[in-house]
């Protein structure tokens, strides 16, 4: 599903983020990403998600190519991806409703699908009675779940985290790893990215650690 | 890659297609109602910048009007031989008023020359004096409108200096010429200014279409994350552009209406002067159709312009 084959990325300026990056992600597999801020992690995302493209190498992503993707076709890849900020990147100024069912509207949805995938969506993170509320009268970690309602919605085969947990307490980054394992159990493929070494050792997935670039380990798949 | 996986069938995919287009269309709407002290703003001026166009090819139309009607006057005064027989001037006339390139033909007789000249010049006593006559018969024709520009007439003072018993044709083609000059200079100058203020309001929608680009870059941001196309993402901004030149153009035509009617009463005072029933054409319904038209598609174009220039720029980091 997600494929790199000895990808390095070196940006303009000479600096190098990734070097000969060598990993493949089957689908159906759920994984960590970890390493120290600096090591990568954050342009491995944006090279499964063409927002980067890789200087040397190959990044597969369900067979496409990301290196040789025409720019129309980008966005048919990210429908692929739902993706998960630690920022979360809500439009304050619309209802979490409206930003759940985006993804949705731009698939072309019709008006009565969108409105019970997104209240599917949202009652599967628990928030299914907050539709109309503005994201910004929400908690950290209820703003966070309504951007997992937008990944999720559309249903794609992958889920890519960008620090979920990053600003969440223990109980609740729990919670939304709980929350992952679900979507995984359904078949959807799982990347997740974080710096919370403790939180990946009560779980045992296959951690990829990169380390200044470099692919450090990639432990063997552990049956959960 | 998901481009050969449909989730929705076509047909329904082309429906809600459709439907995106007019949540998009009435959505881009709102927005300007979002802010409708800017929207107001950049509204009025669009309009104005519309109406002078609008305005001057009013005038032109009108002009073009009032032209024809003076070109229609130019006529050609035919000069007879003194000596001219009865019967050979019956001829002339009768044959003058069978060619098609005329519309009138009236002769007047020496006689009648004296009188009107007696009248007009202040010598009256002094014609007393004169043992004959010395003025010609005359004969005035007025060409029809397809002869009556400048060139088709002299060719035709030409034609009717040739027929026995003219001994002279005349036109007064310096006048027309000028007319003609002076209304060319018009007209050439009323379209650069024109091009100029077109322009001008494809300048401002673009500008005012990127500055609400700038407004939603985050919401640009996360909707090409989530996988939207360029062109989901430009079609509010194209339609918006689209409201623009819609408003502006309403705006540009009631201003217009306002001018002419408060032209139109200055100018019927200053006519009457001249004897004309000369009023002021406004603009009919196809004509007002056709500025909404071109407003809207500049307005557009504005927008495409913003569009083009900077969404590309807006890439998630």
């Amino acid at each position: 599903m997600i494929r790199f084959e000895q990808v390095s990325k070196v940006y303009s300026g000479g600096r190098s983020a990734l070097d000969n990056v060598d990993f493949h992600i089957a689908p159906g597999e759920m994984a960590f990403l970890t390493g120290h801020s600096g090591a990568g992690k954050s342009t491995l995302l944006k090279l499964i998600t063409a927002i980067e493209r890789p200087t040397m190498g190959k990044v597969l992503i369900n067979g496409a190519d990301v290196g040789s993707l025409s720019r129309r076709a980008v966005p048919f890849l990210r429908r692929d991806i739902g993706i998960i900020f630690q920022d979360h990147n809500l439009l304050m100024d619309r209802s979490v409703y409206d930003n759940v069912a985006l993804p949705l509207l731009i698939e072309g949805f019709s008006n009565r699908e969108i409105g019970k995938r997104v209240e599917a969506a949202l009652d599967m993170v628990g928030l299914g009675d907050k539709l109309a509320y503005a994201p910004i009268h929400l908690s950290g970690g209820e703003q966070q779940r309504v951007g997992i309602a937008r990944a999720v919605v559309a249903r794609p085969p992958m889920l890519l985290a960008d620090e979920p947990t990053g600003n969440l307490d223990p109980k609740l980054s729990m919670e939304i790893l709980r929350l992952f394992e679900t979507f995984n159990r359904a078949g959807t493929t799982v990347l997740i990215a974080t710096h919370d070494l403790g939180l990946i050792a009560r779980m045992r997935y296959r951690t990829l650690t990169l380390k200044q670039g470099r692919l450090l380990s990639c432990e063997p798949e552990v049956a959960a | 890659m998901s481009r050969g996986r449909r989730k929705v069938s076509r047909f329904r995919r082309w429906r809600s297609g459709l439907g995106q287009h007019l949540r998009h269309f009435l959505s881009s709407l709102g927005e300007l109602w979002r802010t409708p002290v800017t929207s107001l703003m950049t509204m009025l001026v669009l309009g104005f910048s519309l109406s002078l166009p609008t305005l001057l090819w009013v005038l032109a139309n009108n002009a073009a009007k009032v032209e024809s009607q003076w070109q229609s006057a130019a006529e050609v005064s035919l000069f007879l031989h003194e000596e001219i027989a009865d019967g050979r001037l019956k001829t002339l006339l009768t044959q003058l008023r069978g060619m098609p390139e005329l519309i009138e033909v009236t002769y007047h007789s020496p006689e009648e020359a004296m009188t009107e000249f007696r009248q007009h010049a202040q010598f009256g006593e002094a014609l007393d004096y004169l043992d004959e006559n010395p003025l010609p018969g005359v004969i005035r024709v007025l060409p029809s409108v397809r002869h009556a520009d400048p060139v088709a007439a002299a060719a035709l003072r030409d034609q009717l200096a040739q027929l026995p018993g003219v001994a002279m044709a005349r036109l007064d083609l310096d006048w027309l010429t000028r007319l003609e000059a002076l209304s060319a200079t018009g007209r050439s100058a009323g379209a650069a200014l024109a091009v100029l203020l077109l322009v001008a309001v494809v300048l401002i929608s673009a500008n005012t279409i990127r500055l609400s680009i700038l407004q939603r870059f985050d919401e640009i941001k996360v909707m090409k994350l989530v996988g939207a196309t360029e062109a989901f993402i430009r079609r509010p901004f194209l339609y918006g552009g689209f409201w623009l030149g819609l408003m502006s153009a309403l705006l540009a035509l009631v201003l217009v209406n306002v001018m002419l009617v408060w032209l139109d009463g200055a100018m019927a005072q200053l006519l009457s002067l001249y004897r004309s029933q000369f009023r002021l054409d406004g603009l009919d319904v196809r004509q007002g159709a056709a500025v909404m038209a071109a407003s809207c598609a500049l307005g557009w174009c504005g927008a495409w312009i913003s569009v083009r220039r900077h969404l590309r720029a807006i890439e998630p980091q």
